[in-house]
């Protein structure tokens, strides 16, 4: 009851903040705008319509993920409104667990929402529903509460700017490391081949929830992949939020 | 068994830039009986709000203890005893007045429907009837102040923690705390609360304790503090010569054709008003006057 009360009271932060649905609504307008963009565009334009819908749902949900996770630590030790909460009898790891059940509510309705919208517009235009993409916009969520665990990490040590930084950093980060793969084998320093060993390995691989590719190409899609990427965000999240619990544990409210 | 019991309470700080040290808390040392007012007493920047952070786990302290009915202050199980009310309390803007005493009530896990009564009934409590669906962002800074005070009540605490609470209200506000602070004692519960604003407190609490740089230096009740402690009687009268006032060596001021004599000697207080009647005198008045919390807290102070 307690990690609920935590969680639906995020949430209600979340969705009153005008970010929110100005994101979302950018979101939409973005999925339809693509439209235009077929209009303009020679070749397949389901193809188009497609890519450029997941690419658009993709980019504003990110910005959610990010912009609703990384304050929302902060702002309650600045405002104080955190001695309120922790001078009851709730734990901080109750705190911590309830504050990101409450972002992947948050983060559930905006990307329900924007697909939906996206779904209706498919229908429309092309008149077929490809179902698929329901596994992208799964793998999505995925990713997305990858994301928000890392900027509630950063959100309880450190300022909303130096969050948003390293958040963004690491979210690009995570998308290219997979380069690092075949790299880290090349390095004949032992050091710096542990270090690369390290780095490839508890960095988060965001690229494992990409599918897109599959989808507006038409490739089959690995069942067995998906379930390694969802059981990797499982395990990835929960060491996330057990770090973030150690570090907030230790933390002094002056 | 005391409901607040702190024992030999340190707290040292370290700063961000150099990590230097320095001890907040030296030796804090409160003891609270049930259904008592306690007044915590210290200039700014004593350590009364660090101490208070100390006891709900809000910060960490080096050594020492801190109780509640002999359990651990800072553990959920001594929490659930606990209303606590912040000094100038923060609370979500954006939800509104009820939406927050379920929010708090939920923290309890107090079941919705019975918190939802409890709401509706501690916001007439505090005076917020009609402002149940009023977001917060749009209360004064007084109104914040009673819908902080019946977040407090939610759980219907044995122990009730105020952080300054008459700080920034206006004398009615003051009144209606007190008469609020009197009549929650009446009910049973046990009041803490940390104060600089001595009339107050004189009015109300049962135990003071005082605490400077960090260190309790007097605790007890206040009504012993206070009785031994008259200062002076002073005697108001008229209709006597003056020259047998000389004669008699009775000390006096001559004010508004009153003459006033003040003495620190019972005995000769009595004298004194023998004397006056003896010579067909009239008294208007004697007056004890006693020492003050606020005479007390300046001697201990100043010591």
């Amino acid at each position: 009851m307690k990690i609920r009360a935590i969680a639906l009271n995020t949430f209600k932060e979340a969705t009153r903040n005008k970010i929110y649905y100005l994101l979302i609504f950018f979101g939409i307008f973005f999925v339809l705008s693509s439209k235009l963009v077929t209009l303009l565009t020679i070749g397949d334009h389901v193809k188009v319509l497609k890519d450029l819908g997941l690419a658009s749902i993709n980019f504003f949900s990110v910005l959610i993920a990010i912009f609703t996770g990384i304050d929302l630590v902060y702002k309650e030790i600045e405002r104080k409104t955190i001695y309120n909460i922790l001078s009851k009898p709730i734990s901080r790891s109750c705190f911590i667990i309830g504050k990101f059940f409450g972002l992947a509510l948050t983060l559930f309705v905006a990307l329900i929402s924007m697909v939906v919208m996206f779904f209706l517009f498919m229908l429309l235009f092309s008149g077929e529903l490809d179902v698929r993409i329901l596994v992208y916009f799964i793998l999505l969520y995925f990713e997305l509460l990858i994301i928000t665990s890392i900027s509630l990490l950063f959100s309880s040590i450190s300022t909303p700017i130096l969050s948003s930084v390293f958040t963004i950093s690491l979210y690009l980060i995570g998308h290219v490391i997979w380069t690092f793969n075949e790299f880290k084998d090349k390095i004949v320093n032992p050091i710096i081949k542990i270090i690369s060993y390290i780095l490839y390995y508890t960095l988060p691989n965001l690229e494992k929830f990409n599918i897109k590719n599959s989808i507006v190409m038409n490739i089959d899609i690995d069942i067995g992949m998906i379930l390694s990427s969802i059981c990797y965000a499982i395990f990835y999240i929960a060491a996330l939020l057990i770090l973030t619990i150690l570090i907030f544990n230790k933390r002094e409210f002056q | 068994m005391k409901a607040i019991e702190i024992k030999g309470l340190e707290k040292t700080f370290t700063s961000n830039f150099l990590l230097k040290k320095y001890k907040v808390l030296k030796d804090i040392n409160i003891s609270i009986e049930k259904g008592e007012i306690y007044g915590f007493l210290g200039p700014n920047g004593a350590g009364k709000t660090t101490t208070i952070k100390c006891m709900l786990g809000l910060i960490s302290f080096d050594s020492g203890e801190s109780l509640i009915y002999g359990k651990d202050s800072k553990s959920i199980e001594g929490r659930e005893k606990i209303g606590f009310l912040p000094e100038h309390p923060y609370f979500y803007d954006y939800l509104t007045a009820k939406e927050l005493l379920i929010f708090s009530g939920m923290l309890f896990s107090i079941p919705i429907k019975k918190v939802m009564n409890k709401a509706k009934y501690l916001l007439e409590l505090v005076g917020l009837e009609g402002k149940e669906d009023l977001k917060l962002k749009k209360f004064s800074k007084g109104m914040i102040q009673r819908l902080g005070f019946a977040q407090t009540l939610i759980n219907d605490p044995e122990i009730i923690i105020l952080d300054e609470p008459f700080s920034g209200l206006d004398p009615i506000g003051r009144k209606e705390l007190r008469d609020l602070i009197i009549s929650l004692k009446k009910s049973g519960k046990t009041i803490f609360f940390s104060s600089h604003i001595l009339q107050d407190m004189e009015m109300i609490v049962d135990t003071v304790g005082i605490i400077l740089e960090g260190k309790t230096i007097k605790q007890g009740k206040l009504s012993d503090l206070i009785s031994h402690s008259v200062q002076y009687h002073e005697v108001v009268f008229r209709g006597v010569d003056e020259s047998l006032l000389k004669s008699n060596n009775i000390g006096f001021e001559l004010k508004d054709n009153n003459y006033i004599t003040k003495s620190k000697d019972f005995e000769k207080v009595n004298h004194i008003i023998e004397f006056i009647i003896m010579n067909h005198g009239k008294i208007i008045s004697v007056t004890p006057f006693k020492m003050t919390l606020e005479d007390i807290f300046l001697e201990e102070i100043n010591r």
